[in-house]
């Protein structure tokens, strides 16, 4: 999609200066011009410094726990994921004896994003199969933009509307045990997921050549054949990566889970039960932390794991794409 | 038509050799099961939006837009937090915009693609997109408010607590990191549309790289950062999380006026309301109301922005 | 820009930054600025409606002064004493020696409490519950997790469903040192936000019990509690609190960094006097008994 990438600069001061007859007009040095350039390149290192400052910061009140002998009085590294005796898995960390274990809270979020991803994956990326290559032009020039509004929608009014509404009709259809559960985090994730895959799915989709289809038609192969054995396969890298920023959006989602998951720190598979994810911890036992305190060191330590969670998550989906790309382009250049 | 083909060179749509070729029952029922996902997401906004608006229409009034709440939010309105939410978003774009159209000036008019600098940039720019909100929230307040706060503090005000809690201030820098990439990506995209012949026509007049930016290129690709700032405003508007420890406040009497003020929020109200309100069934009404103004005011916010952008590409296909 | 305008900008800017920018609290009085002053008031999330309707009608006959109240749960109010970002802490629970010892560290000034309320901490259940009564012992095997269904209670053969507090709420603390014994909450109960939030889930759950003060209780149904299996039930009320008769009746407190200032010593006085108990009642809890 980007077009020409080269410099346009460059290009024209060597024209400039070819015809030019006054090399005193390229010499002149605005003093303000280079103060201002200088402001545009140091500006532009916010974004580096930006990630730079939140990995120290939330690592730095992370390490701690590693480091300070009275953090580690009340808790240790291991003592996050080791299971306290009989009692197991236990979140209780305001408490006569505390328990940090934060096994439960990633199994939280795994189980939230798993069903998310279960129902907004197969659904985005049929839709955008739909619109890119079903629909009518003026049903496109409709339906792409409603489902682009849903990234708009802020999270903490799904989360308001999984809390308030889809909870009752999902304990009404499903029976479920608990009335704020995993399945309705995850189905409240799902409408925040959507977008995403759906749009570069369908960007995905709209860049396989037409001659792609043509060819496979030509051939003989029917409509569906040729979207499922050909357009979609091709597809792939493009749907791949849409699946991976889907992933990493439903992990670090907080308003949606923190509303609708019913906050209990249990360790199990249960879909219809309660669960708490890692970020729904930090947001509800920020506020009421004493700075310095080993919660606090906790709660940002979680955070930091959260944070190198999803890196690892975009460079493992960049990579996949990569290889898809690479594998794609291997057979396709094969003799 | 392979004699059109052939002389015009174009490829038909595949659609039209459809018409053609054979049809299966394959092809409808992908067909039916492809439209039914198309319509199960679309009925995912519809019934939102159809119960936030149902359930909100009832309580909304101008009353309910200018009044302040009262009676521990059972009546009374919600103006303390529209105005909260409005300088929220108004300092961050102050400060998102700026540097976000820095960033992108440097990419897409300084610096070469292949160097280590822009490849960073950008590297940093993707991760900052996909950083948890509620680690933004983490940030703010490690950063920002104990340290830069405190530091502000200690230097200027003696140590008497002035930039060293959750402020308005704080909030807006936190959020603007946190629409950096939104910005930056807008603005990247509208530059790199503007094209090289304006930039060569600039140069040929004798006009320095700076001012071409600044007088040529900036101006051409004014919607394109509109529309990022649009986007921004509501992503920003919308941010519950990353707010949350940095200066959002359930209840106060006072309009933010000066920078350490706390301020209400439409978001964090939205939030204290659904899980903490006092009488929850005289406040859902108003809850729903609430919901129905900042959904509202983001869809706004957001169809400007579609239709800024869907006029942009039109005229880019004019132009190339 | 030329080099001079650019430097007036950027003073200009900083000298707009400093005028905007709102004088902080200092230990004598709360935060002065244009003449009014502001006392910030955070906590409990129990007291947060009663601290509203406190600061709306005093600033009424005051408006000189400036009161913002915010909830989060009565720990969160403590971490904001302790860590200054507020003059006033509501709490619904007693602030334990760890806690007074970190305001003392942090701040150099001890805890100064002051009793505003009372509340008697009810334990409800749905409306349809054909339950009426518990005792304390069986209340706290519920919420361990050993008492698991609503059969040995007297009601259907259904699991229990637990609904409680986050643990910074005052309410957890308070339930769990009274009832639970210090011990931990079972871990399948479901942690909510506020009172509210766990008296509407009630409401929506006939299998749910939940606990929350007086305040809440509309639309659920609050059981009577024996002390011990033999006493009989107590429904809490304004005499069987005041009386100490309902076993889980308990102070609301403020909480202060040392002796508070004039102007916020004039707002708990008023709080404690008959203006400010009058309005208690209004709000649904209990004003202080006219004893103590």
């Amino acid at each position: 999609m980007a077009a020409s990438v080269h410099s346009s600069g460059d290009h024209a001061r060597r024209d400039v200066s070819a015809t030019s007859t006054r090399p005193s007009l390229l010499r002149r040095v605005r003093w303000s011009e280079l103060l201002a350039e200088g402001a545009i390149f140091g500006v532009a290192l916010v974004s580096i410094l930006s990630v730079l400052l939140i990995l120290v910061f939330v690592g730095k009140e992370a390490l701690p726990l590693l480091t300070s002998a009275e953090v580690r009085r009340e808790v240790t590294p291991a003592a996050l994921f080791v299971p306290h005796g009989d009692a197991g898995f236990l979140w209780q960390p305001v408490s006569a004896d505390p328990k940090y274990n934060i096994l439960p809270l990633f199994a939280g979020t795994l189980k939230v994003t798993l069903v998310s991803l279960v129902v907004a994956f197969p659904l985005s990326v049929l839709a955008a199969l739909y619109v890119s290559d079903f629909a009518a032009r003026r049903a496109r020039e409709i339906i792409k933009p409603l489902i682009e509004l849903m990234a708009g929608v802020p999270s903490v009014v799904v989360g308001f509307f999984a809390l308030m509404v889809l909870s009752t009709w999902v304990q009404a259809v499903f029976g479920t045990e608990h009335r704020l559960n995993a399945l309705v985090a995850g189905l409240g994730l799902s409408f925040a997921v959507c977008p995403i895959v759906f749009s570069i799915s369908e960007e995905a989709l709209r860049a396989v050549p037409a001659s792609y289809r043509a060819a496979a038609l030509a051939l003989g192969a029917t409509r569906s054949e040729t979207l499922l054995h050909v357009v979609l396969p091709a597809a792939m890298p493009g749907i791949a990566a849409a699946g991976v920023l889907g992933f990493g959006r439903a992990i670090g989602e907080t308003m949606i889970v923190l509303l609708a998951s019913g906050n209990a720190a249990l360790l199990d598979a249960h879909l219809g039960r309660s669960t708490r994810t890692v970020t729904a911890t930090i947001a509800q036992e920020l506020g009421e932390v004493v700075v310095g305190s080993p919660h606090y060191h906790v709660l940002f330590a979680l955070g930091a794991l959260l944070f190198l969670s999803t890196l690892a998550v975009n460079l493992a989906g960049e990579r996949i794409v990569r290889h898809m790309r690479g594998t794609r382009r291997a057979s396709a250049e094969a003799p | 038509m392979i004699a059109r083909v052939a002389r015009t060179g174009a490829l038909p749509h595949p659609r039209s050799l459809e018409a053609r070729g054979r049809t299966h029952l394959s092809d409808g029922m992908l067909r039916a099961v492809a439209a039914l996902a198309t319509a199960a997401v679309v009925s995912m906004l519809v019934v939102v939006l159809f119960e936030v608006v149902r359930g909100g229409l009832g309580a909304m009034s101008w009353a309910f837009l200018t009044e302040y709440p009262r009676r521990g939010m059972t009546e009374g309105g919600i103006f303390p937090a529209i105005v909260g939410t409005a300088a929220l978003t108004l300092l961050m774009t102050v400060a998102a915009v700026p540097a976000g159209v820095a960033t992108a000036v440097y990419l897409t008019e300084y610096a070469s693609p292949r160097s280590v600098t822009a490849r960073l940039v950008h590297v940093c720019i993707a991760n900052l997109a996909g950083i948890p909100s509620i680690v933004f929230g983490l940030f703010g307040l490690g950063f920002f408010v104990s340290t830069v706060g405190r530091g502000i503090d200690r230097v200027a005000y003696g140590g008497t607590i002035t930039y060293g809690q959750p402020c308005l201030v704080w909030a807006s820098l936190t959020l603007a990191i946190l629409t950096l990439p939104v910005v930056v990506v807008s603005t990247e995209e509208a530059l790199r549309a503007v094209p090289r012949e304006l930039r060569n026509a600039s140069f040929a007049l004798g006009a320095t790289r700076f001012q071409t930016i600044v007088r040529v290129a900036i101006p051409e690709a004014a919607s394109g950062i509109l529309t990022g700032g649009i986007l921004a405003v509501s992503r920003g508007a919308g941010e519950v999380a990353p707010i949350m420890f940095t200066g959002a406040a359930y209840y106060l009497r006072e309009l933010p006026t000066h920078l350490n003020d706390p301020f209400m929020n439409l978001g964090y109200h939205v939030y204290v309301l659904a899980t903490q309100s006092p009488d929850v069934d005289r406040t859902k009404p108003l809850l729903y109301a609430t919901v129905l103004v900042l959904l509202g005011l983001t869809f706004i916010l957001n169809l400007l922005a579609i239709s800024l952008r869907a006029r942009a590409r039109r005229r880019l296909e004019d132009h190339g | 820009m030329s080099p001079t305008k650019l430097a007036l900008t950027l003073t200009a800017f900083a000298a707009l930054a400093t005028g905007c920018t709102r004088p902080g609290a200092t230990t004598t009085d709360a935060g002065v600025s244009n003449g009014k002053t502001t006392i910030s008031v955070k906590g409990s999330d129990t007291m947060v409606i009663l601290g509203q309707r406190w600061a709306e009608d005093y600033m009424k006959s005051n408006p000189a002064l400036t009161i913002q109240v915010s909830g989060g749960g009565s720990g969160t109010g403590i971490a904001a004493l302790i860590n200054g970002s507020a003059d006033i802490c509501e709490s619904s629970r007693r602030m334990s020696d760890k806690e007074r010892g970190s305001l003392e560290a942090k701040r150099g000034q001890p805890a100064i409490e002051t009793k505003v309320a009372k509340d008697a901490l009810a334990v409800y259940v749905n409306a349809k519950s054909p339950v009426r009564e518990i005792s304390v012992a069986a209340l706290s095997r519920v919420y361990r997790g050993e008492l698991t269904s609503w059969r040995e209670l007297g009601g259907p053969d259904h699991a229990i469903v637990l609904y409680g507090r986050e643990n910074n709420s005052g309410t957890y603390g308070f339930f769990k040192e009274h009832v639970l014994d210090g011990k931990d909450f079972a871990a399948a109960t479901q942690t909510l936000a506020g009172t509210s939030a766990v008296a509407s889930a009630v409401k929506g759950d006939a299998f749910g019990i939940g606990y929350g003060g007086i305040a809440y209780v509309e639309g659920v149904r609050a059981l009577g509690i024996k002390r011990d299996e033999s006493s009989p039930a107590v429904l809490p009320s304004l005499e069987t609190a005041a009386n100490d008769a309902y076993p889980l009746s308990r102070f609301l407190y403020f909480y202060t960094a040392g002796e508070p200032s004039p102007s916020m010593k004039r707002f708990i006085a008023w709080v404690t006097g008959p203006e400010g108990q009058s309005t208690i009642a209004d709000v649904g809890y209990y004003p202080l008994p006219k004893k103590s």
